[in-house]
């Protein structure tokens, strides 16, 4: 008789049914979309991020000072060690290989420069710009054009494997060369690919392929540093403890979390004779931002949360009130309020399953379209989430149906048949 | 008959405001739950729209921790002239921060080559946040060591002689500095005392600008006019990744409002529509009664419309507190409140208070008022 009752109520009340379902859906989708949005807000302005640069750096471990002034180095060219190229490929096989967004060796050295008759004493960047480098069968594009996202090319940018050379811009207009002009560099000549600017000082200098500056300047397999950029979680009190110091537990705990110290501690034991450093301009302010960005949408998902709730609980508490001479009836037909209550607690746990259910796809799709339109890509919308959006929904349309539900028990079944309620 | 026309609309309007009135004396329990979710969409409205005006400016103060944004560099070999830097912090804002550095090549007492930089001690604390140091100098001929440094010319601590064209200067060691990047390799030291050993003046101005981008255009052409014959130029790598990270913010804030904003008004829609369809006897007598289709929509219209302005005004007061606390605790600084936001929400909920009231009773015309009056 009960399972009737609600069937019954179901298939005779259909439009009402229907609002209330929409309202429930409606509500649920905007709570998925906006806890998936949140959940994965972190992740992809992490990656924004990157537009700053690298954040950790690899330099050769020994104790000769850089001479450095204004990003140009001063130092003769002979001073002090270098890595290997060959150990680059170590970085995708170390611990947190995933989390390094991209990568670029980069090889100083003095040069000069000749263009017709003008020749301008410079120095020479050897590095990746855009390097596909094989891992197994795995793929990785890496270079420069990935750590260093604010420089601009006029022209086009060389292939790793030529021998063509960018020229920085006031270097070009000194030397008064333009794109697909040839310069001589220690001897060899070269085509210019394109202009760079970077507003910085590599507008001052040439950049080359790796291999060019390692033949030009007579440093085979050489790099003298590796620019990281790498994704990682802001700073506490643990980040900032030294690992020498730490409890083995404690330590794995450190190493596990993707801190910058921890991941410049995994490069440093992955490349030999290397010591990695976090880039604290870039590193350190990150995390703020990260920590504002992610507060900010976690309060906003609070507000989404709250709107959502109320909007299931005022369609709920409507349709329980419009449905007053039906408790009237059942009631003067002998219900007690217990049935009565069981009644509309059943028909409204139905409403939220169905409503939370179909509000999760919704959810799923509109979470996608933000992360399409906002970020270019697409936002993870994690399965558990599922179980505890219906749990919500339950929740929050019980909650939103007990007041009216108890509102329509205390009616006198007299008035209320009569229309005087 | 007799009474003039002035007088019987004058009884008409105290009429009309009397059913007005009276709708809500009767039921209060119904007009409160109406006006509470129209306030409660409004201040979510108010709050979220409250906070999207102004995230930028808390975002962009966040951003300001990156340090320089702008860089004044001395063309040619002599550095920048003596006052350049008093022109410099005309040129600027109250909150701006200008630091000058000037760089010298000295000697250690090993001979090797070490980078030697000259500045102002507090200005660079204030701008560069992100440098992680141990202790600042604070005594005349005390340094800032690059932690790189450090380990090379004052292992222990211990005063050190640095050499600079046959001039030699003692020093002592005042704090280690660790950015990871050039300064690592350098000794700073008060500009006074850097001047006066070396007699080289200051090549580099580094400037951290609060401010959109567009007013940072027209402060690097004030500095421009301001510093004839030295560079100046943004520091591209911080203004394009702030504004690449704070357009994608904004984004997703506004996708995340827009749909709040859905939500609360169909919260809205629901409740009133109920409190209308709930009233549709009043409606029936009134009609019974003789009174035309106008005089009823006009009724119900300026009830929708007087709970969805009361509504809206309580709920921009609630939303501009909401707005407030997420201010205060996520940016730790008040969000101030915009009243331009005020005729948004107000026109929004009086607009949907309307509509809610407008499809019932387009629903109930077609229904006689004998059949709702019976009851059916």
């Amino acid at each position: 008789m009960f399972a009737r009752i609600v069937y019954e109520s179901f298939r005779r009340q259909r439009r009402r049914k229907l609002l209330a379902g929409i309202a429930i859906t409606l509500g649920v989708s905007v709570a998925t979309a906006m806890i998936a949005v949140a959940t994965d807000i972190g992740d992809k302005i992490n990656r924004e991020l990157r537009t700053f640069g690298a954040n950790l750096v690899v330099t050769p471990d020994e104790d000769t000072l850089d001479v450095e002034i204004g990003g140009v180095n001063l130092k003769p060219a002979s001073g002090g060690g270098y890595l290997s190229e060959s150990d680059l490929l170590k970085i995708r096989s170390m611990f947190w290989r995933h989390n390094v967004a991209a990568f670029a060796p980069m090889l100083p050295g003095p040069v000069t420069v000749q263009a017709g008759s003008t020749s301008a004493s410079v120095e020479l960047l050897g590095t990746y710009f855009s390097k596909a480098l094989n891992f197994g069968d795995a793929t990785f594009t890496t270079g420069v054009r990935f750590t260093h996202p604010w420089w601009r090319v006029s022209g086009a940018w060389p292939k790793d494997e030529s021998s063509e050379v960018l020229l920085g811009e006031k270097l070009a207009g000194q030397l008064r060369v333009k794109t697909g002009d040839h310069v001589e560099i220690g001897g060899r000549t070269f085509a210019v690919a394109g202009v760079l600017s970077s507003d910085g000082p590599e507008d001052m200098k040439v950049v080359a392929p790796l291999w060019v500056a390692q033949q030009v300047l007579g440093k085979p397999g050489a790099m003298k540093r590796v620019l990281v950029s790498a994704m990682t979680k802001p700073e506490d009190a643990l980040a900032r403890r030294d690992p020498k110091t730490m409890s083995p537990e404690v330590y794995e705990r450190w190493f596990c979390s993707p801190y910058a110290n921890s991941i410049a501690h995994d490069l440093q034991q992955t490349i030999p004779h290397s010591r990695a450093e976090q880039i604290r301009q870039v590193a350190q302010n990150e995390g703020t931002v990260l920590e504002r960005i992610r507060g900010l949408m976690l309060l906003v998902t609070l507000a989404a949360l709250l709107a959502s709730a109320l909007a299931v609980s005022a369609a709920m508490a409507t349709t329980i009130f419009e449905r007053r001479s039906e408790v009237g009836l059942m009631k003067a037909l002998g219900a007690g309020n217990a049935a009565v209550a069981t009644l509309f607690f059943t028909e409204a746990a139905f409403l939220a399953l169905i409503g939370g259910a179909a509000g999760y796809a919704i959810g799923n799709v509109m979470a996608q379209q933000v992360g399409h339109w906002v970020f270019n890509s697409a936002i993870a919308v994690q399965p558990v989430l599922l179980p505890i959006v219906l749990g919500i929904a339950v929740f929050v349309t019980f909650a939103g149906s007990a007041a009216s539900i108890r509102k329509a028990m205390k009616f006198e079944p007299v008035y209320v048949l009569r229309g005087d309620a | 008959m007799t009474t003039t026309p002035r007088v019987r609309t004058g009884s008409r309007r105290a009429m009309f405001a009397r059913m007005l009135l009276r709708a809500t004396m009767v039921k209060p329990g119904r007009v409160v739950s109406a006006l509470v979710a129209v306030m409660v969409a409004a201040s979510v409205a108010t709050a979220m729209m409250n906070l999207y005006v102004d995230v930028q400016a808390k975002l962009r103060k966040e951003f300001r921790s990156y340090g320089a944004n702008i860089v004044v560099i001395a063309q040619g070999a002599t550095g920048l002239p003596a006052d350049a830097l008093d022109h410099v912090k005309q040129a600027l804002d109250e909150r701006d921060v200008a630091v000058p550095f000037a760089y010298a090549v000295a000697r250690t007492s090993k001979g090797e080559p070490i980078v030697v930089a000259g500045t102002e001690m507090d200005a660079v604390r204030r701008l560069n946040g992100w440098w992680s140091v141990t202790s600042w100098p604070q005594d005349a001929h005390a340094v800032l060591l690059g932690s790189r440094a450090a380990s090379s010319v004052a292992p222990d601590g211990h005063p050190f002689t640095l050499t600079f064209e046959g001039r030699a200067l003692t020093v002592t060691p005042g704090g280690i500095v660790r950015t990871g990047a050039a300064e690592d390799s350098r000794v700073y030291l008060n500009m006074s005392d850097f001047v006066a050993w070396t007699g080289v003046r200051p090549s580099t101005i580094e400037i951290g600008a609060s401010g959109t981008p567009g007013e940072i255009t027209t402060r690097v052409e004030k500095l421009k006019a301001a510093v004839p014959g030295a560079e100046v130029r943004p520091v591209r790598q911080i203004m394009e990744g702030e504004a690449r990270v704070l357009g994608k913010t904004r984004m997703a804030l506004l996708a995340a409002i827009a749909m709040i904003i859905l939500t609360a008004a169909l919260c809205v829609l629901a409740t009133l529509t109920a409190w209308v369809l709930d009233r549709r006897r009043d409606f029936a007598i009134m009609k019974a009664l003789g009174a035309s289709e106008r005089l009823v929509n006009g009724f119900f219209a300026a009830e929708a419309a007087a709970l969805g302005a009361i509504g809206a005004l309580a709920g921009f007061a609630i939303g501009i507190g909401v707005a407030a606390w997420i201010g205060r605790v996520n940016f730790h600084a008040a969000i101030e409140p915009r009243f331009e936001v005020l005729p948004v929400v107000l026109a929004g909920s009086v607009a949907v208070a309307l509509i809610s009231a407008v499809l019932p009773i387009s629903l109930l015309r077609r229904v006689q008022p004998a059949t709702i009056l019976r009851g059916e």
